[in-house]
């Protein structure tokens, strides 16, 4: 682990470098670990790819104390790392051109058919490796190589709840309306973040999940919205 | 009992000291963009720490009171007036129902704080009532304040009419000096880009708000082009490609892909949330020892500040 200054009262420890379940695993862990160290001291945790931000209440603690208690907490916890643990979830989505404005360009782009994109994102088990960007936006990864596709350069000024999305190897579920850069490929009629439900998200760090193809009719008894 | 709004203003918004400890779902802090004159509106009136107030930016809200209370408005230059008569900012006043209350536009700095005894009855989202407008989330029904909404508050019958001494109110010039501790990617910019950073003046542009303060000024590159995407701590200073500084704030995008080349100091963060589009930064280094120590002083100077009160 490296262990480096953040903020007046943030520390970010790097538990490798690329992007993998393994490395991901570590900061699981590292994450566990460094809860129960901190106690009450700790504000808030990011975990993300390769890394785990800490922010410490600097009114209770300092630097020094908190960097020492994250490198014994994070040595501990390497010995029983989790990358084995995490529940599957299935989120069910509908491919289609019209749930799906990219479909189409991405499939030609990567010269295959449609409902070769569709197997390809299907087949695959994401591991969540990160939740950011917007509350409930879940990072998957990762993407088949045959189907990874850059960022649009325009940016759409409005996704839709519930768009299933491919930028570079890593795919998401849109949790609501917001401007977006990714390639949309269909929607999902689960709602990835619900602040009446319990729990809130169906999806934690850690987790896996698998996309489950479903047709127009069964998207819309879902729940689904077309629009 | 409530306030009722006659004029939202430019960006009126309901903050508590904000949300914590749930960035795993994605959501960000919120939370008073000055937290020192947002502390000491709370104070003033006598509440507990971190009571719901309103935030203005730039001025322009007006209010009605449906209930007899006390207010007090701190934090930028913005003119306040109780029935058309101008009141004293950093002040506890009366007001009692059929009262108008009225902010004009700020002469200096952006954000005043405008608290109520015992704080405004927010129902809380997630631990706090701090509106994101981003998420939806806070405040009433996750949006700015709008005309006609209506506030909810306590009555209170007596208080105390404390006021901060005009020597002791903060001045809220167009310019800052950011300190900023070194962290992050710091290590990808090489001495001369550091030295860059450290020594130009840089401009608030107009792409400034609640999220981060974008500034213009000698473009700053990095030896990397992104990172793979990690959490953003408040005060986190991003470089994207085009080389002009982003400070992250309280709605800031909880984590992201742009080399960062350090953190702003909270107290000075809070000062540059005080600039208009136009205002001057200049970043200067500061430890991390030298930034804890900072915090403290200032935490302790806060608190050593006599409160005077209205005989």
């Amino acid at each position: 682990m490296i262990l480096h200054t953040a903020g007046e009262n943030a520390l970010i420890a790097y538990l490798g470098e690329e992007t993998s379940p393994e490395i991901s695993g570590r900061v699981q862990a590292a994450a566990l670990a460094v809860e129960a160290a901190l106690g009450d001291d700790l504000v808030d945790l990011v975990p993300s790819y390769a890394s785990l931000l800490i922010i410490y209440d600097v009114m209770r603690t300092d630097h020094m104390s908190v960097s020492s208690r994250i490198r014994e907490a994070v040595r501990g916890a390497q010995a029983t790392t989790v990358s084995g643990e995490g529940r599957t979830v299935i989120l069910p989505v509908y491919y289609a051109p019209e749930s799906g404005e990219d479909l189409e360009t991405l499939a030609s782009n990567a010269n295959l058919s449609i409902d070769e994109v569709i197997r390809l994102h299907s087949d695959m088990e994401y591991r969540v490796y990160a939740i950011g960007f917007a509350p409930g936006y879940a990072y998957l990864g990762q993407v088949d190589e045959r189907i990874a596709a850059p960022r649009l350069s325009t940016p759409r000024t409005k996704v839709p709840r519930g768009a299933v999305a491919i930028a570079d190897r890593q795919t998401a579920v849109y949790p609501a309306v917001s401007p977006g850069g990714w390639n949309l490929i269909g929607r999902c009629p689960v709602r990835m973040f619900d602040p009446d439900a319990d729990p809130i998200m169906p999806v934690s760090v850690g987790d896996r999940v698998r996309f489950e193809p479903i047709d127009r009719q069964r998207y819309l008894d879902l729940g689904g919205e077309l629009s | 009992m409530s306030f009722r709004v006659l004029q939202a203003g430019i960006l009126s918004l309901l903050q508590d000291s904000g949300r914590f400890g749930q960035h795993r779902i994605g959501l960000t802090n919120g939370g008073p963009l000055d937290p020192d004159a947002f502390a000491w509106c709370n104070r003033l009136l006598q509440n507990t720490a971190g009571a719901t107030a309103i935030e203005i930016s730039f001025g322009g809200l007006q209010l009605e009171a449906q209930v007899d209370t006390y207010i007090c408005v701190t934090g930028a230059l913005m003119p306040l007036r109780i029935n058309k008569v101008e009141k004293d900012l950093w002040h506890v006043h009366p007001v009692k129902a059929g009262d108008i209350i009225a902010l004009d536009f700020s002469q200096e700095g952006t954000r005043s704080y405008l608290g109520v005894a015992d704080g405004f009855q927010v129902e809380p989202s997630f631990g706090s009532t701090a509106t994101v407008m981003r998420e939806s989330i806070g405040g009433l029904n996750g949006d700015k304040l709008q005309v006609n909404d209506s506030i909810a508050c306590a009555a209170v019958e007596q208080r105390r009419q404390l006021y901060l001494l005009r020597k002791h109110q903060p001045h809220y010039q167009n310019i800052a000096t950011v300190r900023v501790i070194p962290g992050y990617q710091q290590a990808h910019f090489s001495r001369l880009q550091q030295r860059l950073f450290f020594s130009h003046a840089y401009t608030v542009s107009e792409r400034c708000d609640r999220m981060g303060y974008r500034l213009e000024g000698p473009p700053i590159s990095c030896e990397i082009e992104g990172i793979l995407s990690e959490g953003i701590c408040y005060g986190a200073i991003q470089i994207p490609a085009d080389g002009q500084p982003i400070v992250l704030l309280n709605d800031r995008q909880t984590i992201g892909g742009y080399p960062k080349i350090g953190s702003a100091l909270s107290v000075d963060a809070a000062h540059l949330a005080q600039l208009k589009p136009g205002g001057t930064v200049h970043f200067a280094p500061i430890s991390q020892h030298g930034a804890h120590n900072a915090i403290h002083l200032a935490a302790s100077f806060q608190n050593r500040l006599p409160i005077s009160e209205l005989e």
